[in-house]
């Protein structure tokens, strides 16, 4: 079972759902990404994303281009952000997983990305442009290598392609909330819960919403329908705003914390999944800790190491929004 | 060689392919069968057919350059004009055929990139006899280079965004014009204006663009009751090369040679020769040769013609490279100003300056083929819309 199996695994059975921090590596520096992370992972962050900026990001709306601008700018590269992870990986233990376009990840060459992303603690990959049908060369150097090749799935995807999508990808499935690009949005789009809902009708694997995912209550919002939430562009801008500050590290780990509050645990199944049952799905690490669950236990929690990533425990976690006003609101305002 | 071209997902070879986020995967799969629908549409063709003759002023003349010819004494030099189509230049073939294609798929709203402007200006041309809404995305500097075409946009009705991003040219416009498709798929087709992008775009714009070379070979057959020998066109992302060469691929005695813009010279980094000096990559969507760096970054292009400025070539450009088939030289800035002067005073014919690439490398050709040879120089705009840019260039002011 690979990091990102097991952390989902793991927090299903506490009746938790993910919350997925992306960061563009480099962005205001890589040593200010590495710092990032650590909080990110600290403060409740389940997966981190690191972006590896690309000159023409095509999927990105303006706060990501801005960032990834800025992170070519600072002399960011695919070299320097493996190395960055490589020294994350003895920090942290949340899943890392890199999130670029194909044109770096070729320029670095298949079978030497893979490898050395592998060796350097990535657990698994997204590559904003690459289909599944123009991914095979990818998937076979990522399998060989042990990372995790995690697929998109779209508002627009028919419904063979959804079936494709969730045969091929591996780790969670990316759930591209609306038509788009990456952005705040006001407002949660209205047919995301049908687009759950006919994607768990083929898949088992967890599903992650990302794509105009910015504030703690479309987080909870989230949290009602998907095994995580993404949530990239929201602290992007933030860490712009508190570039050079040194509250930087603390403001979005501050912020980390609130979007984690309404996803748990305690929240039982997410809606439309079947039943843990040991071989229906991945078999259970951890005592299940809601009631009905029913899964057996098998092993002692798979926290090893895990020192950093104790969560503050959620002061009357649940849905409620115990911390909801602090210093994210005035940001959070004005989309 | 195999006419079968390109394979079920739109590779030539390793090259092409369909490389977008998957928002656009079912779209693009769908423009591919409406495609492959509208070419068997008999309706669709006669349409096309009469809007192409009767609207855009084909067939174009092939034009024996006796002048030039008898300058470069060597090769005799005919100019296939698409310089006189309407709007200027060959980019019409292509926005009837897909601006028909919207309207068949029930699309209201067109969205395009452009670079000098010729594109964009013949998309709201077609936009505006079928009365289509129409947005065109032009890079900042492209928009300072080409205040005309911009004016001649907005008058036909089009709204003309300024795009701010990267390096402010065609590359960036095109990858604003990827985030609004990405955003208004349902409502929106996208007139990509050259054979690049993902499948079935490279494709698509090749058969449009086909009837100049299928123009030239019957033109050809009756003038000099033969094929030419060479044929010379200037390649940015090579629309209008590959439409005047693919019609000749089987030919395999007819020479194809491709003139990349040169810039400043390749050794000085500032060009936009991506077959000569690029290496394999992907971007907007296709896998092809790109200008980028050992960390693949896209490099900024540089070109003194807009429409050339572009640091990638269509992925079938790239396939016939490697195949052996298809030449590419380059031609620097200076050079190619030189033989916009030389065609404008030998022959009265101002040619845009990316077509102006290819007559310098045509009369570098003839001076070393023997009379009894024939070049067809792909005259694919006419040059009003850089003026400008020539009189700035000279060192002098206009009026």
């Amino acid at each position: 079972m690979t990091r990102l199996e097991a952390t989902f695994a793991r927090l299903r059975e506490r009746g938790e759902r993910a919350l997925v921090t992306y960061f563009m590596a480099g962005d205001p520096s890589l040593a200010d990404t590495r710092r990032l992370v650590i909080e990110a992972a600290r403060r409740g962050a389940d997966v981190v994303e690191l972006g590896v900026p690309f000159s023409d990001p095509l999927a990105d709306g303006p706060v990501i281009q801005r960032a990834a601008m800025r992170a070519l700018a600072a002399g960011t590269t695919m070299p320097r952000v493996l190395e960055t992870v490589a020294t994350l990986r003895a920090e942290v233990s949340v899943p890392l997983v890199l999130l670029s376009y194909y044109n770096p990840v070729l320029a670095f060459g298949l079978e030497a990305f893979a490898r050395t992303a592998a060796d350097a603690g990535v657990d698994g990959v997204i590559v904003a442009d690459l289909p599944p049908e123009e991914a095979d060369p990818l998937a076979a150097q990522a399998g060989a290598a042990g990372l995790d090749l995690i697929h998109l799935v779209a508002p627009t995807s028919t419904p063979p392609r959804v079936r494709l999508i969730a045969r091929r990808s591996r780790g969670f499935i990316y759930v591209v909330a609306l038509t788009g690009v990456t952005g705040e949005r006001r407002e949660l789009p209205a047919d995301l819960a049908t687009q759950i809902r006919r994607l768990r009708l083929v898949t088992t694997k967890p599903v992650c919403i990302g794509f105009g995912i910015s504030t703690p209550a479309q987080v909870a919002a989230i949290g009602r329908l998907a095994d995580g939430a993404i949530v990239g562009s929201a602290i992007v801008r933030l860490v712009e705003e508190r570039a050079g500050s040194p509250t930087l590290v603390e403001d979005v780990g501050t912020f980390i914390a609130e979007l984690k509050a309404p996803l748990g645990p305690g929240l039982g199944d997410p809606p439309q999944t079947p039943p843990v049952r040991a071989g229906l799905r991945a078999p259970a690490r951890t005592p299940p800790v809601g009631a009905g669950l029913g899964a057996p236990a098998k092993t002692p929690p798979a926290r090893d190491g895990l020192g950093a990533h104790a969560k503050t425990p959620p002061a009357g976690a649940g849905l409620g929004a115990p911390a909801r006003k602090t210093t994210r609101a005035a940001g959070a305002a004005r989309l | 060689m195999k006419r079968t071209l390109p394979d079920a997902r739109g590779h030539f070879g390793r090259f092409g392919g369909r490389f977008v986020p998957e928002t656009l995967m079912a779209p693009l799969i769908e423009l591919e069968r409406a495609w492959t629908a509208a070419k068997r549409d008999r309706q669709f063709q006669r349409r096309l057919a009469a809007l192409l003759h009767d609207y855009a002023g084909r067939p174009t003349p092939l034009y024996p350059a006796e002048r030039l010819t008898e300058q470069c004494g060597g090769a005799q030099i005919f100019l296939k004009r698409e310089d006189l189509c309407h709007t200027g230049a060959h980019k019409i073939n292509n926005v009837l055929g897909q601006a028909l294609l919207a309207s068949r798929m029930k699309k209201r709203r067109v969205i395009a990139e452009t670079g000098a402007g010729q594109h964009g200006v013949a998309t709201a041309t077609a936009a505006a006899l079928l009365g289509l809404e129409c947005d065109v995305y032009m890079g900042a500097e492209d928009i300072e280079r080409q205040a005309l075409n911009v004016f001649r946009m907005r008058l036909l009705g089009a709204r003309v965004i300024s795009v701010e991003a990267g390096s402010r040219t065609l590359k960036d416009a095109i990858n604003e014009a990827l985030r609004d498709w990405v955003t208004n798929v349902r409502t929106t087709y996208y007139l990509l204006g050259s054979a690049l992008g993902p499948h079935p775009y490279p494709v698509m714009v090749r058969d449009l663009h086909a009837v100049i070379g299928r123009e030239t070979r019957r033109q050809t057959r009756r003038v000099l009751r033969r094929l030419p020998d060479v044929l010379v066109a200037c390649v940015g992302g090579g629309s209008n090369a590959i439409g005047l060469f693919h019609p000749f691929i089987a030919d395999r005695r007819v020479r194809i040679v491709g003139v990349e813009p040169g810039g400043e010279g390749i050794a000085t980094g500032r060009h936009g020769a991506s077959m000569s000096a690029g290496a394999v990559g992907v971007l907007h969507g296709c896998m092809s040769y790109l200008l980028q760096n050992d960390d693949g970054q896209i490099a900024t292009a540089h070109s003194i013609s807009a429409g050339l400025d572009y640091p990638g070539v269509g992925p079938e450009h790239a396939f016939y490279r490697d195949a052996g088939r298809f030449e590419f030289v380059s031609v620097t800035d200076a050079e190619a100003l030189e033989g916009f002067e030389t065609l404008t005073r030998l022959e009265g014919i101002m040619p845009a300056l990316e077509s102006a690439h290819a007559v310098a490398h045509a009369i570098r050709l003839a001076k070393t083929l023997p009379r009894s040879k024939a070049i067809v120089v792909g005259l694919s705009g006419r040059g009003d819309k850089d003026v400008h840019v020539v009189a700035k260039a000279l060192g002098k002011a206009i009026g």
